[in-house]
C-alpha cells in the first residue's frame, strides 16, 4: 500500500495533494498493466475507472463508418485518461488503446465519487484538478476543429 | 491562349529592388499534398550563382504572365548557390509556381525582411514551434543551429501537422531525430490507427518539452491562430514576451516599405518583419483587421 501511495503522490495530477485526501484517493486505487494494443475501454461502456499513466502511451480513438479508427489524441506518462467518470451518465465516449506496454494506476470511479459526495472538500479539490484538464482539452479541440493547417477555402 | 513571352535575362538582382532578376528552376519535388519545393538558381550574370540570405527572409517570386507572391527561403543559408522555396498551391500565383518544372524561368526579387534572431539565440536554449507550412521558413534557422551546435544550449523542435501525410520534410526530420543533441517532437491533429506517433495539437507538446524558460528563446511560425495558442503555452511555461519571436504573413506588393500594402498597425511586415519579437506586435495580434 505504501508503494501505491508514493506512486499516487508523485503523479503530477495529484502533486501537492494533502495527506488526508491522499489516503482517501488511495483507498480507491490499484496498479494496472496493459499490453501494447490492448484496449483500456470502449465507447459506450460504463466509465467506472480513470487512469493515471505511469509509463507508456495511450491512443484515444473514435470509429467512423467507412473510415476505421481515427486517433484524435495520444496521452503519455504523467497524464490522466478519462474524464467521463465525473459527468453523468458515466459512460466512455471514445475508445482507449495502449500503444506500448502501459503501466497505470486505476482509480475506482464509483468509490471516489462516493467519497467526494461525503466530503465536499475532497470533491472541490478533485474539481480544481480536473477542470484545467477539461479546459485544456477543450482548447485543443477548438484548434483541431478550426483545422488551421487545412487548405484555405 | 499564346504562352507569355520569355522575359529578358538580367542576371542577379539588379540594384533596383523593384526589378526582378530571372532565376531558373533546377529541381522540383513534392513535399506534401499541394506543397512543392523548388530549387532555383540565379542566372549567372556577374559570374556567381551565390545569393546570400538570412534565415527567415523571403523573396518575391514572379510567374511571368500570372503574378508575384512572397515566398520564404527554406534552404540552407550555407549553400547560397541553391535557392530553395517551399510553396503551397492555394491560388493563382502559388498554383502556377508549384507547377513549374526544371528549366522554367521565375522572376525573383529579394531577399527581403528581418529574419530570425540567430545572434540573440546564442548561448540560450532554442525552442522552435512550427505548424504546417510554418516549418519551411524555420528550416534555414535549424540548419544554422545545427551547423553551430556548440554555440547554443538545448535545441527543441516541436512540429505540428494536420495528418501524417502532411508532415513536411519528413525524411529530413527523421534524420535529424537520429541526432542525440536535439529534442524533436512531431504531432498531428488526427491520424489513422497505423500511426504510432503523437496525436494532439502542437501546443500540447510545449509543457512536456525540456528547456530552461529563463534562458530560452522561442521561434514560432505557423497559422496565426496556432501561433496565438503556442504563445499562450510558452508564456505558461515561463517564457517572457521578449524571448518569443514569430513570423507574420500579410499580403504584399512592393516588399520594400513603399506601398503600405503589408501595413500592420504601425509596422510594415515586409520591412520591419516578417519576424517580430512578440512584445512588439502583441497588441495587434488579436485584432481581426487593422
Ligand atoms: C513573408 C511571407 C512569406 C511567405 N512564405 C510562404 C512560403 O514559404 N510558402 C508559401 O506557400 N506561402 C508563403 N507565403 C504565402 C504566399 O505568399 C501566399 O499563399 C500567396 O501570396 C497566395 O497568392 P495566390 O495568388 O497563390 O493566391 P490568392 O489568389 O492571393 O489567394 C488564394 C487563397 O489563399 C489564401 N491566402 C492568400 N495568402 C495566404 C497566406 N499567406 N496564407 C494562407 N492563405 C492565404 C487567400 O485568402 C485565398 O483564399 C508567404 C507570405 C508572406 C507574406
Ligand atoms: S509590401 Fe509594400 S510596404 Fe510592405
Amino acid at each position: 500500500m505504501e508503494g501505491l501511495e508514493r506512486i499516487v503522490k508523485e503523479h503530477p495530477f495529484f502533486a501537492g495533494l494533502e495527506e488526508g485526501f491522499l489516503n482517501l484517493v488511495c483507498g480507491c486505487a490499484k496498479n494496472v498493466r496493459f499490453e501494447a494494443g490492448q484496449y483500456l475501454f470502449h465507447e459506450g461502456e460504463p466509465a467506472d475507472q480513470f487512469y493515471l499513466i505511469r509509463h507508456g502511451r495511450i491512443a484515444l480513438e473514435l470509429t467512423a463508418p467507412g473510415r476505421g479508427a481515427i486517433i484524435f489524441q495520444t496521452l503519455t506518462e504523467g497524464e490522466i485518461v478519462g474524464v467521463s467518470w465525473v459527468i453523468p451518465p458515466y459512460r466512455w465516449t471514445y475508445d482507449a488503446r495502449a500503444l506500448d506496454l502501459l503501466r497505470a494506476i486505476a482509480i475506482d470511479a464509483a468509490c471516489l465519487r462516493q467519497k467526494c459526495e461525503a466530503d465536499h472538500d475532497l470533491g472541490y479539490e478533485m474539481m480544481k484538478r480536473f477542470l484545467p484538464i477539461l479546459v485544456q482539452r477543450l482548447q485543443a479541440t477548438r484548434l483541431q476543429i478550426l483545422d488551421v493547417y487545412g487548405a484555405p477555402a | 491562349m499564346a504562352p507569355p513571352p520569355e522575359p529578358p535575362v538580367h542576371g542577379r538582382t539588379p540594384p533596383d529592388p523593384m526589378v526582378p532578376c530571372v532565376a531558373r528552376v533546377r529541381r522540383r519535388r513534392r513535399d506534401a499534398p499541394q506543397v512543392w519545393t523548388l530549387d532555383l538558381e540565379v542566372d549567372g550574370g556577374d559570374g556567381t550563382k551565390n545569393f546570400p540570405f538570412a534565415p527567415g527572409q523571403f523573396n518575391m517570386l514572379t510567374v511571368f504572365g500570372v503574378g508575384e507572391v512572397p515566398i520564404s527561403l527554406s534552404g540552407d543559408p550555407a549553400k547560397p548557390g541553391c535557392l530553395v522555396h517551399t510553396v503551397r498551391a492555394v491560388g493563382a500565383v502559388s498554383d502556377a509556381l508549384a507547377r513549374l518544372g526544371p528549366g522554367d524561368p521565375v522572376g525573383l526579387r529579394g531577399p527581403f525582411g528581418a529574419g530570425w534572431p540567430m545572434t540573440e539565440a546564442a548561448g540560450r536554449d532554442v525552442v522552435i514551434v512550427a505548424g504546417g507550412l510554418g516549418l519551411a521558413p524555420l528550416r534555414p534557422a535549424l540548419y544554422q543551429l545545427f551547423a553551430g551546435r556548440a554555440r547554443y544550449g538545448k535545441i527543441v523542435l516541436l512540429y505540428g501537422a494536420r495528418s501524417p501525410d502532411d508532415i513536411l520534410f519528413r525524411r529530413e526530420i527523421e534524420s535529424w531525430r537520429r541526432r542525440l543533441d536535439i529534442e524533436i517532437e512531431v504531432t498531428v491533429d488526427h491520424a489513422s490507427s497505423v500511426w504510432h506517433g503523437h496525436v494532439g495539437v502542437v501546443t500540447t507538446l510545449i509543457s512536456r518539452a525540456d528547456f530552461d524558460p529563463l534562458h530560452a528563446i522561442a521561434l514560432v511560425c505557423g497559422p496565426e491562430v496556432m501561433m496565438r495558442f503556442a504563445i499562450t503555452a510558452l508564456r505558461h511555461s515561463g517564457l517572457d514576451d521578449q524571448s518569443i519571436y514569430l513570423s507574420m504573413e500579410r499580403n504584399m506588393k512592393c516588399a520594400i516599405g513603399f506601398c503600405g500594402h503589408c501595413q500592420f498597425g504601425p509596422v510594415f511586415v515586409c520591412r520591419d518583419g516578417p519576424v517580430f519579437r512578440h512584445d512588439r506586435v502583441q497588441s495587434l495580434l488579436a485584432l481581426k483587421e487593422i
